[in-house]
């Protein structure tokens, strides 16, 4: 499609990366990049290769062609723990919190790491208890005893643990309520308020169109149409085209 | 009526009660040897059919630290510390690059370091058992015999070293990131956990865990080089039992099995008192392949 | 096969099949019996092939059917007067495929690891049975008894001389590889290739996967039977030691080295290996295990497909 005109102070850049999974070719060439402190929506449907752009650059699918940048640096091929310590953090798309962990267990495979400080660890803590205050409620108890929308909600906790300067959110709203819809809408902002880079990947479009400051939309594992958010609507062509809703 | 009573009064108590002892004696120490092992294999998916040869060498660094040094407790330190570094040693090198690899490869990459310590071990120091002194002698009356203090002991400190070993997996950072790996292997990557190194400490913890068992146990037996491969098949019998990566189930199961094997030795020879795991192995494939102690899924 | 392939293949089977029956005659005793145990653990090694190579099933349990086929036979020429050749063979096929049925029954319904293990601890069970049954095992001794006559029931019967059992012996063998090697490439083979490709899916598409397991463990441990009762003819003694699953071990080790799902390569890979005891033998004595240890650690990291894979891919070049 067209040729994305990368700014120099892109956070995040993927160049052109061909994907496969097995002999699967999933990635065509994606091309997409996240300036520092933005929300970009990826849309698309079910199996065009989303989630598999995520995976990409938390360096847990290697890519056969193609690079992905961190703030201008080489990042590819490099693995996900190295990755999450350089400031990526991913919630993926079934949440995989801990499930055999506690509340508080699963905070603290994020948040014990080299050089924070036990005060920014409690900083942290109450930041997160204050967005989320029923996970404060459970602290205690095992990952898997919460609800959908609770584990969701540790996902996302569990990412911001890292201090992250991009987060890389797998549809964070499947299966959830209409409330907590709207709450997934109102973490988000609180992110971006935060100065958190977003790489919103949903099927929501209208959540997506309402948090997101530009959109790209997938079809057959490559880009297809990017613009800013504030130019669409939620019955807009486009929508209809790619997303056939 | 009479016949039964007969029957009671034909029931050895006295043997009983001291083999149970006995069972307890053993089956810690086993539960020390199956915990490595089933650790490594829960958060690796390795068999480390190594495993029984660092009991071994863990026994010999024992005797040759107490010869030099004329301090078990000394030697149950170094012997601990050495193998253990040993064992990530042995990963890094040779484990690492198997990495994604058919799982299978890993059993014939362990069996093959089996052999190499083994011969290593009958080239160092012998084909003659060695002995370790116990650190404490003399025993108290249990019934028809004088039980040995040591033996007692031994238990003692295996259950230490168990429940220090849990206190650091429920409590410790590393801990927290090594049951976070056995979990999930991927979202553990994604959050930062070094894996690779999460994977490399966990073969030291269970190397050193066996290599503690065989310094305690030197003194109940000689120390020789084929002394690994029973306790190895044991330890397998106990995992299977327990169930694969179930830390908990495998100690159960170790005493448990150890317990049985010893109020057989009553009646049949301690050679023959082995089928007596065998049997309880195969029951279990028969009727619940994914261990007896394993509670069923919910 | 391409046809120009087919014919290079079975000129060359048939070059090497004449070496090795023109050994007998060239080389010193020594080496004519280093050869003829070649091929016998050649055969136990092909044995293992099929689980390991063609159905993806690592068994460490071959050393019961080994030992059983060397005991089976060993009863047939103990307790029958005159000793004969083919009961021999009978009962020792017999007694592997009783207890390779007994094996399959409990491991086969297991994964690779469990089954790897539990077929370990199979071989360790009849090991501490026969080295504890000593009124009928002979115990730690073992039994020792007279090599039968190489016999045509009923027409002929002379006592086997050294030429004529490396030929017998190449015969066994020789026969052996045809037979497996037309079932790996039978129907039946090819189910096995897929179990071991993807279980899942060959389950999936219909197949009755156990069964199929169940008579490649029967196939396998009678052949290596019969490979325990050639033992025991050569050697005319059965003994516990090759019950002990160290020989399954070493079975293992000849299939990685020469090449596993070739057939060929477990020849290759035992005559590897007991080349490489011999030239360690010299430096390290006893402990030839430590660096033919090594090699066989390195050969699995680097060189997984043996050297007969590894000379093919070089072939291809």
């Amino acid at each position: 499609m067209s040729a994305v005109h990368t700014p120099i102070e892109a956070l995040v850049t993927v160049d052109n990366i061909h994907t496969y999974y097995g002999k699967s070719h999933i990635l065509h060439g994606v091309s997409l990049y996240v300036g520092a402190g933005e929300v970009v929506g990826l849309l698309g449907r079910n199996g065009v290769g989303k989630s598999t752009t995520l995976k990409t650059v938390m360096g847990l699918a290697r890519p056969s062609q193609g690079q992905v940048l961190l703030a201008g640096r080489s990042i590819t091929g490099l693995p996900a723990h190295t990755l999450a310590r350089l400031g990526i953090a991913y919630v993926p798309e079934d949440r995989r919190i801990f499930r055999f962990l506690t509340v508080m267990e699963n905070l603290r495979t994020g948040l014990d790491r080299h050089g924070v400080t036990a005060a920014r660890k409690r900083e942290l803590l109450d930041k997160v208890f204050t967005y989320f205050p029923v996970l404060a409620e459970r602290r205690g108890q095992p990952g898997g005893t919460l609800s959908g929308g609770e584990q969701q909600m540790l996902a996302i906790a569990r990412a911001m643990m890292l201090e992250p300067r991009i987060i890389l959110l797998d549809e964070p709203t499947e299966g959830l309520m209409p409330r907590m819809v709207s709450q997934i809408g109102q973490i988000i902002g609180a992110l971006h308020r935060d100065g958190v880079a977003i790489l919103l990947v949903e099927q929501n479009v209208p959540l997506t169109l309402e948090a997101s400051e530009r959109i790209y939309i997938m079809e057959k594992g490559m880009v297809r149409h990017h613009c800013a958010a504030s130019d669409l609507k939620v019955n807009d062509a486009v929508i209809h085209q790619y997303l056939g809703v | 009526m009479a016949a039964i009573l007969e029957i009671f009064a034909a029931i050895p108590y006295d043997q009983i009660l001291v083999q149970t002892v006995n069972g307890i004696v053993t089956g810690m120490i086993l539960a020390l040897v199956a915990s490595g092992l089933t650790l490594i294999f829960g958060i690796m998916d390795v068999v480390n059919f190594a495993h029984g040869e660092l009991f071994m060498l863990g026994a010999y660094m024992g005797v040759v630290v107490l010869a030099t040094t004329g301090s078990f407790w000394l030697a149950l330190l170094f012997a601990t510390l050495v193998i253990a570094l040993l064992g990530a040693a042995l990963q890094i090198v040779t484990l690492r690059p198997l990495l994604g690899r058919d799982p299978l490869t890993t059993i014939l990459a362990t069996f093959g370091i089996s052999l190499v310590l083994q011969n290593y071990a009958l080239w160092q120091f012998g084909p003659v058992a060695r002995k370790i002194q116990e650190p404490l002698t003399g025993g108290f009356q249990l019934f028809y015999l004088e039980y040995p203090w040591y033996r007692l002991m031994i238990a003692g400190l295996s259950a230490v070293i168990i429940g220090a070993f849990w206190l650091f997996l429920k409590y410790g950072t590393w801990g927290i990131w090594i049951r976070a790996t056995t979990q999930d292997r991927v979202m553990a990557q994604a959050m930062g956990i070094p894996v690779p190194r999460v994977h490399t400490a966990v073969f030291a913890i269970g190397a050193g865990m066996a290599a503690a068992s065989g310094v305690l146990f030197g003194p109940l037996v000689g120390v020789n080089h084929a002394m690994g491969l029973d306790w190895v098949l044991k330890a397998f019998i106990v995992v299977v039992v327990g169930g694969m990566g179930n830390l908990g189930g495998s100690i159960a199961a170790a005493i448990f099995i150890s317990l049985l094997e010893a109020y057989a030795s009553i009646w049949v020879s301690p050679a023959q008192a082995v089928i007596v795991s065998f049997a309880v192995l195969i029951l279990t494939l028969l009727i619940r392949p994914t261990g007896l102690f394993v509670p069923t899924p919910k | 096969m391409k046809k120009r392939s087919r014919r290079a293949y079975w000129i060359g089977f048939g070059i090497i099949l004449a070496l090795l029956a023109m050994a007998p005659l060239v080389l010193p005793e020594f080496w004519r019996r280093f050869l003829t145990e070649i091929l016998i653990w050649g055969l136990l090694a092909m044995s293992s092939d099929i689980l390991i190579g063609y159905t993806g099933m690592i068994s460490f349990g071959h050393s019961a059917f080994f030992g059983l086929g060397m005991y089976g036979a060993a009863a047939a020429l103990l307790t029958v007067n005159p000793p004969n050749l083919w009961l021999a063979i009978g009962y020792g096929l017999i007694g592997a495929a009783g207890v390779a049925l007994f094996v399959a029954y409990f491991s086969t319904r297991l994964r690779d690891i469990y089954f790897a293990i539990t077929t370990l601890i199979f071989s360790q069970i009849f090991y501490v049975i026969i080295f504890t049954w000593t009124e009928v095992t002979g115990g730690e001794n073992g039994l020792t008894f007279r090599r039968p006559p190489l016999s045509i029931p009923w027409i002929y019967s002379t006592p086997f001389t050294n030429e004529t059992l490396h030929w017998f012996v190449l015969a066994v063998v020789t026969a052996s590889y045809l037979i497996l090697r037309r079932i790996t490439q039978s129907p039946f083979g090819m189910v096995l290739q897929s179990i071991r490709e993807n279980e899942g899916r060959t389950r999936a598409i219909g197949y009755p996967v156990e069964r199929y397991k169940i008579v490649a463990v029967m196939l396998s441990g009678v052949f290596a039977g019969l490979a325990g009762v050639l033992y025991a003819i050569q050697n005319r003694f059965a003994a516990p030691d090759f019950v002990y699953f160290l020989v399954s071990g070493e079975t293992v080790i000849f299939n990685v080295m020469g090449g596993i799902g070739t057939l060929v390569g477990p020849f290759v890979g035992a005559g590897f290996f007991l080349l490489l005891r011999e030239a360690f033998s010299r430096f390290f004595t006893e402990y030839y295990l430590i660096p033919v240890g090594i090699v066989f650690i390195a050969m699995v990291i680097f060189m997984p497909q043996g050297l007969v894979g590894f000379g093919r891919s070089w072939l291809n070049r």
